[in-house]
């Protein structure tokens, strides 16, 4: 998800941590300092409030519109004919040379076609297969923590976790899992930010390629074999898939999707959730005395945490948001960070409330023809987790200030220290 | 004014009486009816609030518009007689309707 920069103004300005000292046409929330910062909570109050469908005209990736509540948001993701998820489902467009095709950048038919042949292995049917799988997992890792002592939660638990549950989907070879941990970070990196994980554009290239490479070989491996259960045999078999091979960056797309979808949100959910209850110690509370409420904490924790901070569409014509005309071609982000605080129509939206009346009711998995398709998985993931979280530990104490990862569509987490406390017998 | 029946997966049948203009998914929620989840509160943009019409109701609950099918057909488990309970308004007509819920929604 890289792209192709217009030259950059002088008179850019990097996006200071008030927002109110800022004209308001001058906002560019997209800056991904200010989600390294938590500076973007203010500037997402503000444009609430004052412009809750604002253009800015200067952004990075050239003018896009933001869409900040929660009714806007559910209009532009549903409305499939108004708003293509085309070339792009964030604000960079794709590279000329390097376009990589996936269905979540897709419109009607080819989207539906597409995500049909993968979305069996993520359906309930085939999860309530996976569950007592997660379940030994997630009691494996745990049971390996360090206790007493300071380790990173999001390397042993929020990425081993993830990561170990796509090498299940994918039926990855294990002893390579972490491959498929770079990919994914890899993927979402933008090699021109100082804080990039790789060097240049060229170096990402090669480190995606390596990754279509060896999927390439699982492929072959699986194709014409009657059919695995896993997604590359699903895809290497599927009616409407079985030639994707053969169009690389097609195959490499859905791929990335693939790994992406199923690694960077859930990851940060898992962290997140640790970081929430450390931040509010009654809601920890009502968690010790009611374990029951971990289903509704689980959709509270993704409402919070929004691990993915928007997605992008691009009007087909000219229509009306919001009082706002927004012209054919115009880049739109629905914010589902901000929508997920609007007041006027979640309650208390800025506070963490476990047991919150109609949790499920959150903009995180987006909404319409590509609403996540892995939003059972997560659930679940995140539900057994915390339920063996507190067999064994009463306190999860987030011990240092996390570090952001410096992006503003991948909403988390690099970096978490965590002192387990086990449970007193 | 009409008599719903909800029939879970596993076969517990729930009989409640609807106010006509509420829609089928909402009178499952207001009667705490489970397995219907509705994440999108009944803007036919999430697809779990999915049901199976009883096969002699399915001409009277409709068919569904292009926006509903879009969503229904993405669903692993969709059946001919597969609808979208937000998108079906309760009336005098739909007195008796019977509508079995699925395992699981997604």
């Amino acid at each position: 998800m890289s792209e192709v920069r217009e030259p950059q103004s002088d008179e850019r300005l990097q996006m200071p941590s008030d927002p109110y000292s800022v004209p308001l046409d001058k906002i560019d929330v997209a800056q991904p300092h200010l989600f390294a910062n938590g500076d973007h909570w203010k500037y997402f109050e503000r444009l609430r409030s004052e412009a809750p469908v604002h253009y800015c005209e200067d952004g990075f990736e050239g003018p896009y519109w933001s869409v900040t509540k929660y009714d806007d948001i559910c209009h532009v993701d549903s409305s499939h004919n108004l708003f293509s998820s085309e070339p792009a489902i964030v604000l960079a467009d794709p590279e000329e040379d390097f376009e990589l095709e996936m269905f979540i950048a897709m419109d009607q038919p080819k989207h539906d076609v597409q995500r049909k042949t993968a979305s069996p292995v993520v359906a309930p049917q085939n999860l309530k297969v996976l569950e007592s799988t997660i379940r030994e997992r997630v009691c494996t890792i745990l049971d390996s923590l360090p206790v007493g002592e300071s380790f990173n939660w999001v390397d042993r638990v929020s990425i081993e976790l993830t990561t170990q549950m796509l090498a299940t989907l994918f039926d990855f070879p294990f002893e390579d899992r972490r491959k498929l941990t770079r990919w994914s970070d890899v993927a979402t990196t933008d090699p021109e930010q100082d804080q990039s994980i790789v060097a240049s554009e060229e170096e990402r290239r090669a480190e995606l390629i390596e990754c279509l490479e060896y999927f390439g070989k699982l492929w072959h491996e699986r194709a014409g074999n009657g059919g695995g259960s896993d997604l590359i045999s699903m895809l290497a078999n599927g009616e409407s898939t079985k030639d994707m091979v053969n169009k690389p960056l097609e195959y490499l797309g859905n791929l990335v999707l693939l790994i992406v979808g199923g690694n960077d949100t859930t990851r940060n959910s898992i962290t997140g959730g640790v970081l929430a209850l450390n931040q509010n110690p009654a809601e920890y509370d009502k968690l010790r005395a009611n374990p029951a409420l971990i289903p509704n904490m689980v959709s509270e924790i993704i409402r919070w945490q929004t691990p993915l901070a928007y997605m992008r569409r691009t009007a087909n014509e000219d229509t009306i948001v919001g009082g706002q005309t927004i012209k054919a071609g115009d880049k739109v982000a629905m914010w589902y960070i901000s929508g997920n605080r609007d007041e006027d129509v979640i309650e208390r939206a800025n506070e963490f409330l476990i047991d919150r009346p109609k949790a499920r009711q959150h903009l995180s998995f987006g909404f319409g023809i590509h609403r996540c398709m892995g939003n059972r998985l997560a659930e679940m993931q995140l539900r057994i987790l915390w339920e063996e979280i507190v067999n064994r530990f009463d306190f999860v104490e987030v011990v240092n200030e996390p570090t952001r990862i410096f992006s503003s569509f991948v909403h988390g987490y690099a970096e978490m220290q965590v002192v387990l406390h086990p449970k007193k017998a | 004014m009409a008599k719903i029946t909800f029939i879970e997966h596993n076969g517990t049948k729930h009989e409640v009486d609807v106010d006509n203009g509420t829609s089928v998914m909402n009178a499952a929620i207001d009667n705490l009816v489970p397995g219907i989840d509705a994440d999108c509160g009944g803007q036919c943009s999430c697809a779990t609030c999915h049901v199976y019409i009883d096969s002699d109701w399915v001409a009277k609950a409709g068919s569904p518009d292009d926006q509903e099918e879009s969503m229904l057909d993405l669903n692993p488990e969709r059946q001919p007689n597969s609808r979208l309970s937000c998108q079906i308004p309760v009336t005098d007509e739909l007195d008796g309707l019977v509508v079995t819920l699925p395992e699981f929604q997604f």
